[in-house]
C-alpha cells in the first residue's frame, strides 16, 4: 500500500485517497468535432512509466493534487499543485 | 518407537513441570508445555501423521518449522475448527484435538492409498491428456474428493482479530544473532527500532541450545531499547516499504479457550529502513523414497533433540551435501543418537572436524530406503555405480545444503545470485528499502554475520548506506543431487508429489520455464510453498534443459512469505464493522413505531410501518392511499444536501447541471439533472437558492458522495479561478417530510409560521423558519404528487419533531410511510429513479428531459455527448408507462419487452412497478425502444417464460394537471 | 501425438519417454503472412483459429516472456456468458459454446466444469436488476434461472444465510452452464493445437517497433530476436495494448489497472459452483485442487505493476468473509495480480486499428478469460478476411467517438 504526501496533510496511506486519472487534460469546447470530443473523453496515453495523474485526499482534507508516480514500481516522483505545470520527469 | 524424549538437559524450550494432554486422531497422548505438536508426536514414538496430496504415501514430520510440507493436521471443532495445521508450529495446548488430514478412514490405513498403487498413470499434467471423453464431469467429483487436504469449518469463526499500525525507525525481520546485532546496533546509533520474532524465543539457532551468547545479546538490545515483538512473523512487503506481519495471540487449539478471543493481530508497520535476518532453510537432496516417515531435515533433528528434547530416532544415517552435516552429526550424536553413517555425495570431501568417530563415506549417496510407514533401514552405494551396502538405520537425515531465505528481499524487488560453489540463490546488494543481514543475505559464518550485521543497523540508523555482506561460509554443494540410474520415486515437492520425473516430463514436453515447470507439475504450489523444493525443482530443470540454475530463475516471489489467516488479514471489519449502515438520526424513534427496517445502498432505513399481520406490500399501498387522502410522515434524511457558496455559485451550478439555475430568485427551487461527461444520467435534485450567492442542493440519496465529489473535481482541477465554496451537511440536517392533501393543516397544528401556508409558499420554494427556538429550512417540493413539505433542520432534532407530528396525526387520520409508499406514489406519478429507471447509458431526452437541454443556452457538463449521433438515434428507449392489458397482473421489474418469443432482440425492460392504490390497477414504468410514439401501443412483456400484455400510456398515472402539487 | 488414457496407459509402461513437446520453440523466420503480438488465450487462440478455419498457417505468434504468462494465466479460471446487451450475450454465449467442445476439438483437457455460477441479491433491489439480467440473457435464448433464498443456500451451504448479515442474501440467479475452466490448460491447450497446425510460436520475443510501409501501412515488427515480416499484424496483448499501440503510433481508449485475485491453501470440497455477489464485489469458487479462488475488484489506480495494493486486498477478503463467515479461519496461500485494460463499457476492442493492416483484440478488462474462443475466433476472421467477424461488428473503436457505447458496467460484475 503506497504512501502520498498530501500538500495540505502530510505522508498518509493510500486508502485515503482516491485517484482520478490522467491529469493536464484540457477540456475542449463544444465545437469540436466528435472525434476530438471522443479522445478527450476517452483516448488515454496510459504509460509504463511515469504517468501525471491527479489524486484527492477524500477520507483527509479532500483536496485534489497532482502526482507523477511510476506505472511499474509504484515510486512517486513528485507531488504537486494542481494549477502547476507539469513537472519534468521522463 | 524410533523417536522418543530425551532426558534432560535436553529440550531447553520445554517445561517438563507442565505435563499438557492432547489427542491425535482420537489416541490420547501427553507431552509438554513447550513442545510443538510435532515436538510431541515425536516424542510418543508417532511416525505416522499424513498422507500426500496425490499418491497418499504415508508421511511424518520432516522439519521443524513453517517450511513443513507433511505433517498437517486439523484440529478443533465448529466454530473453532483449523484445517492444515502445521505441527512444527502449532504450540502445544491442553486439550489439543487434532486429526490427520486427506486419508480415509484413518491416516493408517487410506483407501486413497490406493492412488499410490497406479502412480505411473498419474505422472505431472497427466489430467490434461485424459478425462475428455465423454467428459471432465464425469471425473471431476472423484478427483476433487481426492484432492484437497484438510476439512474447511461449517461455523463461522468463534474468535475475532485486531490490526494494529506501527511507525519505527529501524525494523528488523528475524531475531537470531544476526538480526538481535542489527537491532541492538541501530538502536544504539539512536533509532527508534522494532525487532519481529516469529517464535517465542529470540536468539534463532543458538536459542536451541541455550547460548550464553543469545542471552547476552538480547539484554543488550532491550537495554539500548529496542523494542521486540515476540510471536510475530512478517509475511509480505508491499508498496512503499509497508511490512506486513501476523502476530499469534492466544493458545492455538486449547481446550478451555474462552468464548471468543482474540486469536491473531495483524501489523502494518512503516519503517524508514527495514533489516531482514530470517535466516537459512535447509536444501534436502533427492534420493529414492526420501518421502518415507523417518526421513527428515537434519537440522530439524537437531533441533529437536536440543530445544525440544526429543529423539527423531535411534540410528541414524546423514545423507550429507554441505559441512555442516558433520557439525550436526556430532550434535546429534553427544545428545544420544547413534550416527551409523555420514554419506557425502560429494567426492572427495575431505574429513571435517568433528568427524573424528563418525563413519564417513564420500563420493557415495542412498540408492533406497526401506520401510515404507517408517524408516527401517536405507541402501548407500558409491555415486559413480557399485555395490550397495545395506544400513540398519531408523533415521535418515537430509543435509543438502543451505537455502538463504530470501523471499522478502525478492518481494521488497531485490535481485538474486547463484552462488555456484555453495549451490545457492543469495540478495544481489541490497532490495529499495530493504537489507538483508545474516543467513539470508548468504553470510553463514558465526563472526562476520554479526559484524556485518551491526554494521548495517548503525549505517541505516544515521541514514547512511549500509556495507555489502561477507558472502560465505557455506562452504561447497554440489546443486545436482539426483541420483541416476536407480529405481524409486525422487521427490522434489514432498506435499505435491512432484517427482524428479515429473520435471523430466515436464522438460521433455517443452514446459521448460520455470513458471511452465511450477504450473505444469505443481512443484512448489503446496501449503509450504515451495521452501525446500523450488530450489531443487529449478536445478533438475537446468539438468535437464542443460542451463545452469541462474539461466533457469526462480518464479516471482510473492506476498505471502507464509499463510496467513484470512481473519487476520481483514481484522476487526466483520460483521457490522463490514461497511457499517448509516442509520437515521431518528433511528430509535422509527423502531418503536413498528419501522420494518432494509437496506437502501448503505443506510439502513424504514421501507414501512406495517401493522401487527400486515405485509410489506399491503403496508406500502395503505400508506399510499392514506397520504393521498389524507397525510403522511416520511424521514428523508439520508438525501444529499450541499450548500453551494459564492460570488460564483451561480455560474457554477449552470456548469453542472442540465437546467439553469442561476436564475432562480431566492426562495426558488428547481429541478435538477446532472449528467456526467458522456451524457449519461448520474443524479438528480432539487436545487433551491438561499440567497444571492448561497445555495441548497439536494442530490439523491446514493448520488450524494459522488455528486459532491463531482463538484470539487471539477472546481479543484478544472474551473480553478471560481470563488465557489462546497460544503457536504446531508448528516447536519435531518429531513422531515410531511405530505398529503392535508400536510399544511399538520404543519400548523404545530405552530409553523403562516409564511409557510401554501398560499404564502408557492410549489417548489424555500424559506427559512424557526420552529421552538431550532432553525429549518422548509422546502415546498414534491415526491409523492401531493401537496409537500419537506422540513429541514438540526439532525439531533429530527426525533423531536417526529415525535410532536406524530402525536397529532390520529387526530388528522395521517400515516407514517416508508420507502415503499414513497416509490408507489412517485411511479404512479412518472417521477424517475435514478439508477433503477435508468442506467449507464441513459441520456436526458431517454426520459422527456430532452426540452430542458434545448433551452438552456450556456454549456454544462455532458452537453457535448449529447450532440453526438449516437444520442439522437430514433432507436433509443424512452422512458413510458406500462399498464396490463387485464388491468390485474402486477407487470414484473425487469421483464423484458418483445414481440417475439425468444431468441430474439428486445424492446426495453420494465424498471418500476407497483399496484396503485388511487387507481386500483397495477401500473409500471418501462424504457421502451421509439416509446414516445407508442402511446395505446399493445406491447408483450417477457418474464421468466409467461408473456404478460400490456398497454403502452402517457405519464403520469395520477393527477395529470399536478393540482394536488400545486394546491 | 494424441493425448488419451491409452497414450497414458503407453506411457506407464515406458517411463513417460513416449511424450512430445506439447509445442516446437523454433527459431523465428524472417517473413510470415500473420503475425500474433501477445502469447496470451486470446493469441494463441487466434492463431490456432487462423490456421483451423482459414487455412492461414504461416503465422508467428510472437511471445515477450512464456505462454500464458499474462493474464490468462492469473484469472480466476471463471467462465459464463450472463450479460446484458445483445451484442455481448452473442459474443460471450459464443465463447462458451467454444468451450464446451474444446478439449475434444484440442484433444487437451481444459477442465471445463459448468457447475453453475450463482448470482446473489442482496436487497429488493438486487432482486430487480437481477429479475432484468435473467430475463435479458433468457430472450438472448441464453440459459438463466431465477433462484429463491432457500434455492441459494442449498447450492452454496456456507454462505451466511442470516436475515441480519451485513449483506442477507434474498435470493438469486444461476446461469448453469456457467463454471470455471483451467486457465493454463486453455493457454496450452490452443498453443499445441496451433503448433500442430504449422503455427510457430516464439516465446521469448519482445515487439520495440512496428515497421510502416507504403502509405502508413505495416509490414513487420521489430522484436529482440530479430527483424519479423508481415503484411497483417494482429495484437492481443491485455495489459500493455497501450504500450504496443504508442510503438504503431496511435492511442487507445484503454487504461491499465492491476487485477488481484488469491487462493487459500487446498481443501475437501466444500464449494461446489461460483458465487459472485455484485452487491459486495467479491466473488469465489474452489478450484478442483481444493483452493478457494477469490477475486473482486479493481485496484483503484493505474499500474503495470502486476501487484496490488495490501489495503485492496484486505477489502476483497472482507467482502469474502461478509458471505462466507466460516472461511474466516482459512488461509491465504497465494496472491498475484493481472494487468487489464480498463474502458468505459466493459465492452472489448475487436477489430481495425488506424494503422492499414494492424488489427487489435483488447479491451477486455475483468473478463477476458471467458471470451477466450471469441476473441481468438474474430481477431482470426479480421486477419483472415480484412473483414470484422459480425459479432465483433459492436466492439470497434469509433464507438468511442460516435457514442454507440456497450455499457455492461453492470453485467460485468466487478466494480469499476
Amino acid at each position: 500500500m503506497m504512501q502520498l504526501k498530501c500538500p495540505w496533510c502530510g505522508l498518509r496511506d493510500e486508502s485515503e485517497f482516491v485517484c482520478g486519472g490522467t491529469t493536464h487534460l484540457i477540456r475542449p469546447d463544444l465545437s469540436v468535432t466528435d472525434a476530438t470530443w471522443g479522445e478527450y473523453l476517452f483516448f488515454r496515453d496510459n504509460p509504463r512509466g511515469v504517468h501525471l495523474e491527479r489524486w484527492r485526499h477524500a477520507y483527509g482534507c479532500g483536496q485534489w493534487f497532482n502526482v507523477a508516480r511510476h506505472t511499474v514500481t509504484h515510486e512517486v516522483l513528485s507531488v504537486y499543485a494542481m494549477t502547476d505545470p507539469p513537472p519534468a520527469h521522463s | 518407537m524410533a523417536s522418543r524424549r530425551l532426558p534432560q538437559p535436553a529440550g531447553t524450550w520445554i517445561d517438563r513441570s507442565h505435563p499438557l494432554s492432547f489427542t491425535f486422531n482420537g489416541r490420547r497422548l501427553s507431552g509438554f508445555r513447550g513442545d510443538t505438536l510435532a515436538s510431541a508426536l515425536l516424542a510418543n514414538g508417532v511416525r505416522l501423521v499424513g498422507r500426500s496430496f496425490k499418491l497418499h504415501r504415508p508421511r511424518g514430520v520432516w522439519s521443524c518449522g513453517v517450511e513443513e510440507p507433511s505433517a498437517l493436521v486439523d484440529i478443533g471443532q465448529g466454530a473453532r475448527r483449523t484445517p492444515n495445521v502445521r505441527t512444527t508450529l502449532l504450540p502445544l495446548a491442553e486439550g489439543l484435538a487434532a486429526e490427520s488430514v486427506n486419508c480415509w478412514p484413518g491416516v493408517g490405513f487410506d483407501v486413497g492409498a490406493l492412488t499410490g498403487a497406479c502412480a505411473a498413470l498419474l505422472p505431472a499434467g497427466f489430467y490434461y491428456k485424459t478425462f475428455k471423453w465423454p467428459s471432465w464431469h464425469w471425473f471431476e467429483p472423484a478427483i476433487r474428493r481426492m484432492a484437497g487436504l484438510g476439512r474447511a469449518p461449517t461455523a463461522p469463526d468463534a474468535d475475532h482479530y485486531e490490526e494494529v499500525a506501527a511507525d519505527t525507525d529501524v525494523l528488523v525481520i528475524g531475531a537470531g544473532v544476526a538480526g538481535l546485532a542489527a537491532a541492538a546496533a541501530a538502536a544504539g546509533a539512536g533509532a527508534r527500532t522494532l525487532l519481529l520474532a516469529s517464535g517465542a524465543q529470540v536468539g534463532g539457532a543458538l536459542s536451541w541450545g541455550a547460548d550464553p551468547e543469545v542471552a547476552a545479546l538480547a539484554a543488550s538490545a532491550r537495554q539500548v531499547g529496542v523494542r521486540i515483538q515476540l510471536r510475530t512473523s512478517a509475511f509480505g512487503i508491499y508498496d512503499h516499504n509497508l511490512v506486513c506481519a501476523a502476530e499469534s495471540v492466544s493458545a492455538e487449539g486449547a481446550a478451555d479457550l474462552p468464548g471468543c478471543v482474540l486469536r491473531e493481530r495483524l501489523w502494518k508497520i512503516r519503517a524508514r529502513a527495514v533489516i531482514t535476518a530470517t535466516g537459512a532453510l535447509e536444501r534436502p537432496l533427492l534420493f529414492p523414497d526420501n518421502d518415507r516417515p523417518g526421513v527428515m531435515l537434519a537440522s530439524a533433528a537437531h533441533k529437536y533433540a536440543q530445544a525440544f528434547g526429543v529423539a527423531c530416532g535411534r540410528r541414524a544415517v546423514i545423507a550429507a551435501n554441505c559441512d555442516d552435516a558433520y557439525r550436526l552429526a556430532a550434535a546429534l550424536a553427544a545428545a544420544g543418537v547413534e550416527i551409523l553413517a555420514v554419506v557425502d555425495r560429494r567426492e572427495g570431501a575431505a574429513p571435517i572436524a568433528g568427524a573424528a568417530g563418525l563413519r564417513v563415506l564420500t563420493g557415495a549417496t542412498l540408492t533406497a530406503v526401506h520401510g515404507a510407514r517408517s524408516v527401517r533401514g536405507c541402501t548407500v552405494a558409491p555415486l559413480g555405480g557399485g555395490r550397495g551396502e545395506r544400513l540398519h538405520c531408523d533415521l535418515i537425515l537430509n543435509a543438502g545444503g543451505c537455502a538463504p531465505a530470501v523471499h522478502l528481499h525478492s518481494q521488497a524487488g531485490g535481485k538474486l545470485r547463484w552462488v555456484a560453489e555453495s549451490a545457492m540463490f543469495v540478495p544481489d546488494g541490497a532490495a529499495p528499502g530493504l537489507t538483508s543481514v545474516g543467513a539470508c543475505a548468504g553470510v553463514l559464518a558465526h563472526a562476520p554475520a554479526v559484524s556485518h550485521a551491526a554494521e548495517v543497523g548503525e549505517a541505516l540508523a544515521r541514514g547512511g548506506v549500509p556495507p555489502q555482506a561477507p558472502v560465505g561460509g557455506a562452504g561447497r554443494s554440489d546443486a545436482i543431487t539426483r541420483v541416476p540410474g536407480v529405481r524409486g520415486k525422487q521427490f522434489v515437492d514432498l506435499q505435491n508429489d512432484v517427482l524428479a520425473e515429473d520435471v523430466a516430463l515436464a522438460a521433455r514436453e517443452n514446459y521448460r520455464s520455470v513458471e511452465h515447470l511450477k504450473r505444469y507439475t505443481t512443484t512448489g504450489m503446496g501449503t509450504d510453498q515451495g521452501k525446500t523444493s523450488n530450489i531443487n525443482a529449478l536445478i533438475l530443470m537446468g539438468e535437464y534443459t542443460g542451463q545452469a540454475p541462474a539461466q533457469v530463475g526462480t518464479t516471482r516471489f510473492r506476498p505471502p512469505f507464509a499463510p496467513v489467516t484470512l481473519g487476520t488479514i481483514v481484522g476487526r471489519r466483520v460483521g457490522a464493522l463490514y461497511r457499517p449502515l448509516k442509520r437515521l438520526p431518528a433511528h430509535d424513534w422509527h423502531a418503536a413505531q413498528g419501522a420494518l427496517f432494509e437496506t437502501f445502498g448503505d443506510w439502513c432505513r424504514p421501507a414501512a410501518y406495517p401493522r401487527t399481520g400486515e405485509t410489506l406490500d399491503a403496508a406500502a399501498q395503505r400508506e399510499a392511499a392514506t397520504v393521498r387522502k389524507c397525510a403522511g410522515l416520511f424521514d428523508g434524511s439520508p438525501l444529499g444536501k450541499l450548500e453551494v457558496y459564492g460570488p460564483d455559485a451561480a455560474r457554477f451550478l449552470d456548469l453542472m447541471y442540465v437546467g439553469t439555475l442561476s436564475t432562480l430568485r431566492i426562495g426558488q427551487a428547481r429541478y435538477g439533472v446532472l449528467l456526467n461527461e458522456n451524457g449519461t444520467l448520474v443524479d438528480d435534485g432539487i436545487v433551491a437558492r438561499l440567497s444571492e450567492q448561497r445555495f441548497w442542493v439536494n442530490t439523491s440519496t446514493a448520488g450524494f458522495e459522488r455528486t459532491a465529489a463531482a463538484f470539487e473535481e471539477w472546481l479543484q482541477c478544472e474551473y480553478v479561478d471560481f470563488k465557489v465554496l462546497i460544503t457536504p451537511v446531508t448528516s447536519r440536517w435531518a429531513n422531515v417530510t410531511v405530505a398529503g392533501p392535508r400536510a399544511w393543516e399538520w404543519l400548523a397544528k404545530l405552530g409553523f409560521e403562516a409564511a409557510l401556508t401554501p398560499g404564502a409558499m408557492p410549489h417548489m420554494s424555500l424559506r427559512d423558519s424557526v420552529w421552538e427556538g431550532h432553525p429549518l429550512r422548509v422546502l415546498r417540493a414534491s415526491f409523492s404528487g401531493e401537496l409537500g413539505y419537506e422540513v429541514n433542520l438540526p439532525a439531533d432534532h429530527a426525533a423531536a419533531l417526529l415525535a410532536r407530528l406524530w402525536a397529532q396525526a390520529r387526530e388528522l387520520g395521517a400515516t407514517l410511510y416508508g420507502i415503499e409508499a414513497l416509490q408507489v406514489m412517485r411511479v404512479e406519478k412518472g417521477y424517475i429513479h435514478i439508477g433503477t429507471d435508468t442506467d449507464g447509458t441513459t441520456l436526458p431526452g431517454d426520459v422527456g428531459l430532452a426540452r430542458g437541454v434545448e433551452r438552456k443556452a450556456g454549456p454544462f457538463v455532458g452537453r457535448r455527448s449529447l450532440l453526438r449521433a449516437a444520442a439522437r438515434d430514433p432507436g433509443r428507449l424512452h422512458l413510458v408507462g406500462l399498464v396490463p392489458l387485464d388491468g390485474q397482473t402486477l407487470l414484473p421489474v425487469g421483464g423484458q419487452i418483445a414481440p417475439n418469443p425468444p431468441p430474439t432482440l428486445t424492446e426495453g425492460h420494465v424498471t418500476s412497478s407497483y399496484l396503485s392504490p388511487e387507481l386500483g390497477v397495477p401500473v409500471a414504468l418501462a424504457m421502451l425502444k421509439g416509446g414516445s410514439q407508442r402511446t395505446g401501443e399493445e406491447v408483450r412483456v417477457h418474464h421468466l417464460g409467461t408473456i404478460i400484455a400490456a398497454r403502452v400510456t402517457q405519464l403520469p398515472f395520477v393527477d395529470p394537471s399536478g393540482a394536488r402539487v400545486h394546491g | 501425438m494424441k493425448y488419451s488414457a491409452l497414450a497414458l496407459l503407453r506411457g506407464a509402461l515406458s517411463a513417460h519417454r513416449n511424450w512430445v513437446p506439447a509445442w516446437r520453440s523454433p527459431e523465428p523466420k524472417p517473413t510470415y503472412d500473420v503475425v500474433i503480438v501477445g502469447g496470451g488465450g486470446h493469441g494463441l487462440a487466434a492463431a490456432y483459429y487462423l490456421a483451423k478455419n482459414h487455412g492461414v498457417r504461416n503465422v508467428a505468434l510472437l511471445e515477450r516472456g512464456w505462454i500464458g504468462g499474462g493474464n490468462t494465466g492469473r484469472n480466476t479460471t471463471i467462465v459464463r456468458s450472463n450479460y446484458l446487451f445483445p451484442e455481448s450475450a452473442r459474443l460471450y454465449d459464443f465463447a462458451l459454446k467454444c468451450y464446451e467442445g474444446l478439449s475434444r476439438e484440442l484433444n487437451f483437457n481444459i477442465m471445463l466444469s459448468q457447475r453453475g455460477i450463482v448470482m446473489l441479491a442482496h436487497s429488493r433491489h438486487d432482486l430487480d436488476s437481477m429479475a432484468r439480467w435473467a430475463n435479458a440473457m433468457r430472450m438472448n435464448g441464453i440459459d438463466a434461472q431465477i433462484l429463491t433464498r432457500d434455492e441459494v443456500a442449498a447450492r452454496a451451504p456456507l454462505l451466511d444465510m442470516s436475515p441480519d448479515a451485513r449483506f442477507p442474501v434474498l435470493g438469486g440467479f444461476t446461469q448453469r452452464r456457467a463454471g470455471t475452466a483451467r486457465h493454463d490448460a486453455v493457454a496450452w491447450g490452443y498453443a499445441r493445437a496451433a503448433d500442430a497446425l504449422g503455427v510457430d510460436i516464439i516465446q521469448n520475443c519482445e515487439v520495440s517497433g512496428f515497421l510502416s510501409g507504403a502509405g502508413g501501412r505495416v509490414v513487420g515488427v521489430e522484436t529482440s530476436r530479430g527483424r519479423i515480416r508481415a503484411e497483417r499484424i494482429g495484437i492481443a496483448a491485455a495489459g500493455h495494448s497501450s504500450v504496443l499501440a504508442k510503438l504503431a503510433g496511435f492511442r487507445l481508449p484503454v487504461v491499465s489497472y492491476a487485477l488481484q485475485a488469491m487462493v487459500t491453501e487446498p481443501l475437501k470440497p466444500a464449494l461446489d459452483t461460483v458465487v459472485s455477489s455484485p452487491g459486495t464485489g467479491a466473488y469465489v469458487s474452489q478450484s478442483d485442487k481444493g483452493e478457494m479462488v477469490i477475486g473482486a475488484g479493481l485496484d483503484l489506480f493505474p499500474s503495470y505493476a502486476q501487484r496490488g495494493s495490501f489495503a485492496v486486498l484486505q477489502g476483497v477478503i472482507a467482502a469474502t468473509l461478509a458471505l462466507f463467515p466460516s472461511f474466516s479461519r482459512l488461509r491465504l496461500l497465494r496472491q498475484w495480480a493481472g494487468i487489464v485494460d480498463v474502458v468505459h463499457d466493459s465492452s472489448p476492442i475487436i477489430g481495425p486499428t488506424p494503422v492499414p493492416g494492424l488489427y487489435i483484440n483488447c479491451g477486455w478488462g475483468t473478463g477476458g478469460f471467458k471470451a477466450i474462443p471469441a476473441g481468438g475466433w474474430t481477431l482470426a476472421h479480421v486477419l483472415a478476411t480484412g473483414r470484422n467477424h459480425e459479432l465483433a461488428e459492436p466492439f470497434q473503436l469509433e464507438r468511442f467517438i460516435t457514442g454507440r457505447l456497450i455499457d455492461e458496467a453492470a453485467a460485468a460484475g466487478i466494480a469499476h
